[in-house]
């Protein structure tokens, strides 16, 4: 199959279009009329329930709708009304809540260290200013590049997605090149530390240190997770079948650029404060 | 009826296959609710065991208790605890007890096993990440457990930890050396676990309800188990650096607890600069918003369980959700109040004596409205709701002593005395324990298929509601004429007289604690051989309650159920008696509009 497509689940884009209220109508004749009216794009989903694969098809639903809709407010949604701004995946909207709680936990987690080092830097009078890395500067470029491929990574699947262009190449080389860089700046950090050790500031060896390695590595940590995220999206992207999903790409990318938006914070936050 | 996509975050997964992936590395909620819930079950009877051998230690301090050394060598010569070996125990069944008890039973168990169901899911939004978070749990559970069998023992500091004793290592006692290690990594491994957990309530609640479940829709237990997972996101977002930042200072030589200067056992600790206080905001800005973990949920199953033995609605569902958000809200600001007498600046107090009073108010009405609804209403008694009953004593009791330890200057003279053991005894744990009994009683049928027997649970909650007062209340008399907590003997004169007081206390714990065992009985015989639950033994509303008992794999069979009431409709002219689901289509004259 050249098109690629969009998974999602028929009950669930149903679920978002068609709402329970309380009204006495047996919901499962309003599910069975509104999904075969559900058919704006009719060949092509025929041709979907013909397919041995068990792939979803291109839908074009309010995602905004869906998702009030789906815990069944009071007004029922209408299916074609409402600007129609998105690829939906009503099925991955959990991926993107969980990357966003995932993103305030991470958040809550530096705004702990920073606060502990606060409180230790007034403690005692042992605060001795480090020298950051120049490299440091370098890896925040490069994880700010990152973040800008990407971006150009995700309109270039969103296109791939669309049929519009059938090359895989072009979104997989912008992937490609995220992964690459963001791997650089993993050994870009790996650098930093051992050029600090080189220098004899080991974690240990005063609290301004022991602060630099925590963070830095755990925010290290924390890249390489979104590291095996990418890895995902771009395995996905470049099987025989296309079975990325709009959800894992969004919530990817989502955690990819809050990393580069922590480590810019962390980086002024070690210029200033270490 | 619905596409299953193998690529599908929310797994609908294929029926399990197998022993492992149906019991043991499972991905279905149920079956991981269970896992919870035993995991629970053994931590509160390891926790209870440990403290019968501590009261019976403290009113008998020369005598042998047959055995102990069999526990520990080092820690009981000759079977007789030694003074450390009493903190050991005092350390291990604090944080059995909070951690493994009061966080995974009513939220992790209960919640991981109804959450789903009751706003109508197929799972958990990700079921890996669930089926992670367990035994992420497990492995804190076995590390922390691994404490008792290395030659020093576990450690002696307290489920707080308190910096330095707990960062300097060795030189601070018996089982700080290696047991206090192993203490910090379990507690880091219980946080990931529950963040994993909590991410996933979060997400489950927000994305996975049927079609016509709306926020207000969804019934209050759901609430408080949505509510809980929002603060234990940020709470133990804050414990995990803490836990991180405590084993660098142990094992890397770090100096971010220990000061500079610090003599212990004539040891000249090599660390500088560190703050003390440091850890306890680290801990208690985690610990207090614990305190919720615990009680919330328990206060969401028991209003579950009220309504449902009422027969009517709350006096008001909003307020009560309400009320809940506020002491969820209030529980970040207030963590100071643990930290009166610690050095604080004395101003600092006020302002988090304040908010501590201000809890005050969301948890009166939150009782208020238990009372007035149970006023004048014919009450089914059950052994669940007598326990829900029990739960809000508990919670009144324990609560009032609250506002004398909320004021500075009454907490200088009650402060580390057994007041404030009291007081957290039964507004944290007897409380929580209560609700986590009411969800057992009402939940059981449901959960194995099988009714629990209703005479041995009468009996073994009267047991268990006496008991515990009759332990925790002389904890309040005893804390009020200075009887300081953490000593493992009273050989001091003006402890002397007290001796038969807590003589009384240990019979009581003893006493009580063999009442659990009906409770255990009752739970493994009536699992095997108790009378075959019907779908809806209660006559409840929700959705839990539309599915066989236990549910298919599932839940709901191959269709999404479709919600078209507020959760509570009872005392009305439903088709099938005084109540109807919020599954039935029928139409209500007189609908219980929650909202």
């Amino acid at each position: 199959m050249t098109r690629s497509k969009w998974i999602f689940n028929k009950s669930r884009v149903n679920r978002g279009l068609y709402q329970g209220t309380t009204s006495v109508v047996p919901i499962w004749t309003s599910y069975r009329q509104g999904f075969s009216s559900c058919g704006a794009q009719g060949e092509t989903m025929a041709s979907a329930f013909n397919e041995p694969l068990r792939i979803g098809q291109v839908v074009d639903v309010d995602r905004e709708i869906a998702r009030k809709t789906g815990g069944g407010g009071a007004t029922p949604a209408n299916p074609s009304g409402g600007k129609l701004r998105s690829l939906a995946d009503p099925e991955g909207e959990p991926v993107r809540t969980g990357v966003w709680v995932g993103l305030a936990t991470v958040g809550m987690m530096f705004a702990a260290f920073t606060s502990a080092a606060v409180v230790r830097k007034g403690s005692a009078d042992d605060w001795h200013h480090i020298v950051l890395p120049s490299i440091l500067y370098f890896n925040t470029l490069i994880l700010v590049i990152s973040s800008i491929t990407l971006e150009i990574a995700r309109r270039k699947v969103l296109v791939y997605a669309k049929g519009e262009n059938p090359s895989q190449i072009i979104p997989l080389a912008w992937l490609g090149s995220t992964l690459a860089l963001g791997l650089v700046f993993v050994v870009g950090q790996f650098v930093a530390w051992s050029q600090l050790k080189a220098q004899g500031v080991y974690l240990a060896t005063s609290p301004t240190s022991s602060f630099f390695y925590v963070m830095t590595v755990v925010h290290a940590v924390h890249v390489a997770g979104g590291l095996g995220g990418l890895t995902r999206v771009i395995l996905k992207t470049s099987g025989h079948v296309f079975t990325l999903r709009r959800s894992t790409l969004d919530g990817t990318a989502y955690y990819w650029h809050f990393m580069g938006a922590l480590w810019i914070y962390l980086l002024v936050l070690l210029y200033v404060k270490f | 009826m619905h596409d299953m996509s193998s690529a599908s975050a929310t797994q609908h997964h294929a029926p399990p296959q197998g022993f492992i992936r149906k019991h043991v590395f499972s991905l279905d909620h149920k079956v991981i609710g269970l896992q919870y819930y035993g995991l629970a079950l053994v931590a509160v009877f390891i926790g209870m065991f440990l403290s019968w051998l501590m009261r019976i230690h403290l009113v008998w301090p020369n005598s042998p208790i047959p055995g102990l050394h069999l526990l520990s060598k080092v820690g009981a010569p000759n079977d007789i605890m030694t003074p450390e070996y009493y903190l050991s125990l005092l350390t291990m069944h604090g944080t059995l007890m909070v951690f493994f008890v009061l966080t995974n039973a009513p939220f992790a168990a209960f919640g991981n096993y109804f959450l789903p169901i009751q706003i109508g899911a197929e799972d958990m939004a990700f079921p890996r990440f669930n089926m992670m978070s367990f035994w992420t749990t497990f492995l804190a559970f076995v590390v922390l457990i691994a404490a008792f069998f290395i030659p020093d023992g576990p450690p002696i500091s307290g489920w707080t930890a308190y910096a330095p004793l707990s960062a300097v290592g060795g030189d601070a006692g018996p089982g700080m050396a290696y047991g206090q290690t192993l203490w910090g990594i379990s507690i880091a491994i219980f946080c990931i676990a529950s963040l994993l957990g909590a991410l996933n309530f979060i997400a489950t609640t927000l994305d996975l309800r049927a079609k016509g479940m709306s926020l207000m829709r969804m019934p209050i237990c759901t609430w408080a188990w949505f509510i809980t997972s929002c603060i234990a996101l940020l709470a133990f977002a804050v414990l995990l650096p803490a836990c991180i930042l405590l084993c660098l200072d142990r094992v890397a030589g770090t100096s971010f607890f220990i000061p500079s200067g610090l003599v212990i056992s004539d040891h000249l600790q090599p660390h500088s600069g560190g703050s003390t206080l440091l850890w306890q905001h680290m801990f208690w800005f985690f610990g207090h918003p614990e305190v919720y973990i615990a009680i919330l949920p328990a206060a969401g199953i028991v209003s579950h369980i009220l309504v449902n033995s009422l027969r009517r609605p709350l006096l008001s569902h909003r307020v009560v959700i309400g009320c809940m958000m506020a002491i969820g809200f209030l529980s970040y600001i207030v963590w100071g109040h643990h930290m009166f007498l610690s050095g604080m600046n004395p101003f600092s107090a006020i302002a988090f004596s304040f908010p501590t009073l201000v809890i005050t108010i969301p948890a009166t009405i939150l009782t208020l409205i238990w009372l007035g609804s149970i006023y004048g209403s014919r009450l089914r008694i059950t052994s669940a709701s007598l326990f829900a009953l029990g739960f809000i004593s508990m919670f009144v009791s324990g609560g009032v002593s609250g506002f004398f330890l909320a004021q500075p200057s009454i907490d200088i003279y009650l402060h580390a005395t057994y007041f404030v053991v009291g007081h957290f005894h039964l507004v944290m744990g007897v409380a929580a324990i209560f609700g986590i009994f009411a969800g057992t009683y009402f939940w059981f049928p449901k959960m194995t298929g099988h009714m629990m027997n209703e005479t041995l649970g009468k009996l073994h909650f009267w047991g268990t509601f006496i008991g515990a007062y009759c332990i925790f209340m002389p904890f309040h008399y005893l804390g009020l004429v200075g009887n300081v907590r953490r000593y493992a003997a009273f050989t001091d004169d003006y402890l002397v007289p007290l001796i038969p007081l807590h003589k009384f206390i240990t019979f009581a714990a003893l006493t009580t604690g063999a009442f659990q065992l009906i409770f255990l009985a009752n739970l493994i015989y009536s699992r095997f051989k108790g009378p075959k639950a019907p779908v809806n033994p209660w006559e409840c509303t929700s959705l839990e309650w539309t599915i066989p008992s236990p549910p298919p794999w599932n839940n709901f069979g191959d269709v999404h159920p479709v919600v078209y009431h507020d959760p509570y409709q009872y005392g009305i002219e439903g088709s099938t008696g005084d109540y109807v689901m919020q599954t039935s289509p029928e139409k209500i004259v007189t609908e219980h509009d929650e909202k």
